[in-house]
């Protein structure tokens, strides 16, 4: 017993106590900010190993974005990553950072359905479905369980069966092989849910778009409440997506 | 047979090879070599695969002699007015199943008498479309008084989608057999499909996500044997320091794992925290957590610094006290013990026989660890010394991972006390020509165990075959094995004790 309560106090104290606030290090890769240095654009726009960069005026599509950084690392004066991690938002226009903004990406509050703050608030159960996920996205989700980021007291779990779920999160470009149980597993949930993608494979096939071993085609008939970017995204975005769509 | 086995060809981890010198045998003859050389202790196959050349498949197999540190490659051709069929080799080296099985589902190359003739990942460009990924023929054993238990693809917790089928006498299992394919996304064909170098290496990573850097410092090595790109020593230790991060991060983050399915809360929430240290160390690195970003072909664009390397020994020393601590105590724990001790154990012989490697086959006794066999990066200049445990059972496998955190710890502090890294690495090449006519192949030691890439070129240069083999291809045998005459509760402990990669099977 005595051994325990010294590996604890060893430890001390672990969790983050405002995941609203967290000053990341560098050269952690976040929002990226484009200035309006002139460069030339069409290379800058064949660079990207995922066509997330679109020229005149340059933009980059965060939705797409694999968070290489390849093009901040030849054209530091054009891209540079900032260690804002809260990336994620239910609008995917928000998704587009465009050239000379500086501005974060943000939930639109009015657009989140009204059940999702009524109902969720204080208990959001979430069933995760990876589907092709190269488990990064799911690594960094079961992250956000444990002791450092501890989700569990806001009352967000990810549990195991989808008729305990509130909602299904995806992570994977959604395969040929798994998109049928993807739509059993949203079949399953009871209404009211919600739907999130996250990672950047789910939200555009990432590295993976146009792979013929993969099959979108369920999410042209669904509602997307919350896109999470990031290769994978950082336990504190996930974290405050979550929070800021079920408005805490 | 002994003249033949005078021009076999002998090649290096990491190296490319014209194709012309690698000698096409007779299927007969090549089954006589493939089946001398594998049954010597020494040997074990890396790789057998066949590709689409000219007007035929030209079979590959990737033999490694442990002891001399050499790959043999031995390979015959099948044209396609020929039948599509050949006599397997898998009775008599079991170990070759899953190379034929694979063959069979993309070739529709009938392996005769194999025992096992199944597919393996249901790919987008099989051979058979008209079989379904539901479609999986399993095992049935005609009995009143046993039962199935179907568990999957979906599972209970944020994982990775598989299908287990258990066949049980009431509470023992008696047969485990797993389906796997619904995470193949196409991996193989999009990095011939991708032709930007960039888009390519983004693809390695993801190849499994856990092993970012392993899969990537594999696809690295083999493209800069391609293309004939020499590294400075320093990155090669930079890469090496980054794999052992990721080993360590994982073990730890596997050992917590382990405590949770046992309830052990503290170990459960402590170990989870320490690998955060470790991932974040990463991060600070090179900008992502699980190292993403970190190895590019020919160099480094946020190379390893004196500042790194003494912030490294800081993060090293507050974590190897705090996991010291915590792994004794584990490790004392009569309740852990009685959990661990004895379950799910898998004899050196039968992890031999299904050709397992890395962890798998370290903690029954088996040394394979490329690191010492066939050294790459880092471990050319600074040898490592595997750690071998004998016993095979899931204590066995939470012992090697505690222990090989040790070794890697005191592997990376030897390394920061000899190298200096006053002037940073070379910059990544960003474009790089490939020798016309080649096979590359190339191995690296993941935490999961050993990882194989191999690429083809065709006269002009251009890549025209890509092959990837993460260890699970192996080891989700030992599970299955494993499994035999436990109770099914056992189930979660042995598949953590494994932590197997369902995408890195997938591809």
């Amino acid at each position: 017993m005595l051994d325990e309560i010294k590996i604890i106090i060893h430890n001390g104290k672990q969790f983050i106590t405002d995941p609203k606030n967290v000053q990341l290090p560098e050269p952690f890769r976040g929002r990226p900010e484009i200035s309006t240095v002139k460069v030339d654009e069409n290379k800058l726009v064949e660079l990207c190993p995922v066509s997330a960069i679109s020229a005149n005026p340059v933009r980059i599509d965060l939705g797409k974005c694999t968070f290489c950084g390849e093009c901040a690392f030849r054209f530091p004066e054009k891209i540079t990553f900032t260690t804002d991690y809260k990336l994620s938002t239910n609008i995917p226009e928000h998704l587009i950072v465009k050239e000379g903004e500086n501005i974060p990406v943000e939930i639109d509050r009015e657009a989140i359905r009204p059940e999702i703050k009524n109902i969720f608030k204080n208990s959001f159960k979430l069933r995760q479905v990876s589907a092709g996920g190269d488990n990064s996205a799911e690594f960094e989700l079961n992250a956000c369980g444990n002791a450092n980021f501890d989700i569990g007291r806001y009352g967000i779990e990810f549990v195991a069966s989808p008729r305990h779920a509130d909602g299904i999160l995806v992570t994977g470009p959604i395969t040929e092989n798994m998109a049928e149980a993807v739509e059993i597993a949203w079949k399953a949930v009871p209404e009211p849910k919600v739907f999130i993608l996250c990672g950047t494979d789910a939200i555009s096939g990432g590295i993976f778009a146009g792979s013929k071993a993969i099959n979108r085609e369920f999410l042209n008939r669904i509602k997307v409440d919350l896109y999470i970017p990031g290769n994978p995204p950082h336990p504190l975005n996930i974290e405050n997506g979550l929070l800021d769509l079920i408005g805490r | 047979m002994n003249e033949k086995f005078e021009n076999i060809c002998r090649v290096k981890n990491n190296s490319a090879t014209d194709l012309n010198l690698i000698p096409v045998y007779t299927y007969s003859e090549f089954s006589d070599l493939a089946l001398n050389l594998l049954t010597k202790k020494e040997n074990h196959c890396v790789n057998y695969f066949a590709s689409p050349y000219k007007n035929g498949l030209r079979f590959i197999a990737s033999i490694a002699d442990d002891t001399a540190g050499d790959i043999i490659l031995l390979s015959h051709f099948l044209a396609s007015s020929e039948p599509k069929q050949l006599n397997s080799l898998t009775p008599k080296i079991t170990a070759l199943h899953i190379f034929e099985r694979e063959i069979f589902e993309n070739y529709g190359i009938a392996f005769k008498d194999h025992p096992w003739l199944k597919p393996v990942r249901f790919p987008h460009d099989r051979f058979d479309r008209n079989l379904k990924v539901n479609d999986y023929p399993f095992y049935k054993i005609n009995s009143h008084e046993l039962h199935e238990v179907g568990v999957g693809p979906v599972h209970a917790g944020i994982i990775e989608p598989g299908h287990f089928r258990f066949i049980c006498n009431g509470e023992n299992v008696l047969h485990l057999e797993i389906q796997l394919g619904w995470q193949h996304r196409g991996v193989e064909a999009l990095i011939l499909e991708k032709k930007q170098l960039l888009q390519r290496v983004i693809l390695s990573e993801s190849i499994a996500g856990d092993t970012a850097v392993g899969h990537s410092l594999a696809f690295a090595q083999l493209i800069e044997s391609l293309g004939d790109i020499k590294i400075s020593g320093q990155l090669m230790v930079e890469r090496a320091i980054a794999l052992e991060l990721e080993r360590i991060a994982i073990h730890v983050g596997d050992i917590a794992a382990l405590c949770t399915d046992i309830s052990y809360g503290l170990g459960a929430n402590i170990f989870a925290i320490l690998r955060t240290g470790i991932i974040n160390y990463t991060q600070s690195w090179c900008g992502n957590r699980l190292g993403k970003g970190m190895i590019r072909p020919g160099g480094i664009n946020l190379p390893f610094t004196n500042e790194h390397k003494k912030r490294l020994l800081e993060v090293l020393t507050k974590f190897e006290f705090q996991f010291v601590e915590l792994a004794h105590r584990t490790y004392k724990l009569s309740s852990v013990q009685n959990r661990f001790d004895d379950i799910g154990t898998v004899n050196e012989d039968l992890i031999r026989s299904i050709g397992a490697v890395g962890m798998a086959a370290r903690m029954a006794n088996l040394n394979r660890d490329i690191r010492s066999s066939h050294p790459f990066a880092g471990y050319i200049q600074f040898p490592i010394e595997p750690v071998i445990l004998p016993k095979g059972d899931v204590f066995s496998r939470f012992l090697l991972r505690r222990k090989e955190i040790k070794r890697s710890i005191a592997w990376i502090r030897n390394i920061l006390a000899n190298a200096n890294f006053d002037t940073p690495s070379e910059k990544p090449v960003n474009e790089i020509v490939l020798k016309p006519d080649s096979f590359a192949i190339s191995l690296t030691e993941g935490w999961r165990g050993e990882i194989c890439h191999c690429a083809l070129t065709d006269d002009t240069g251009n890549m025209i075959f890509y092959k990837i083999k993460d260890p699970s291809m192996h080891n989700w045998k030992a599970l299955e094995l494993s499994l035999r005459n436990l109770e099914i509760s056992d189930f979660p402990i042995n598949n953590k004790s494994y932590n197997l990669s369902y995408c890195g099977y997938d591809l």
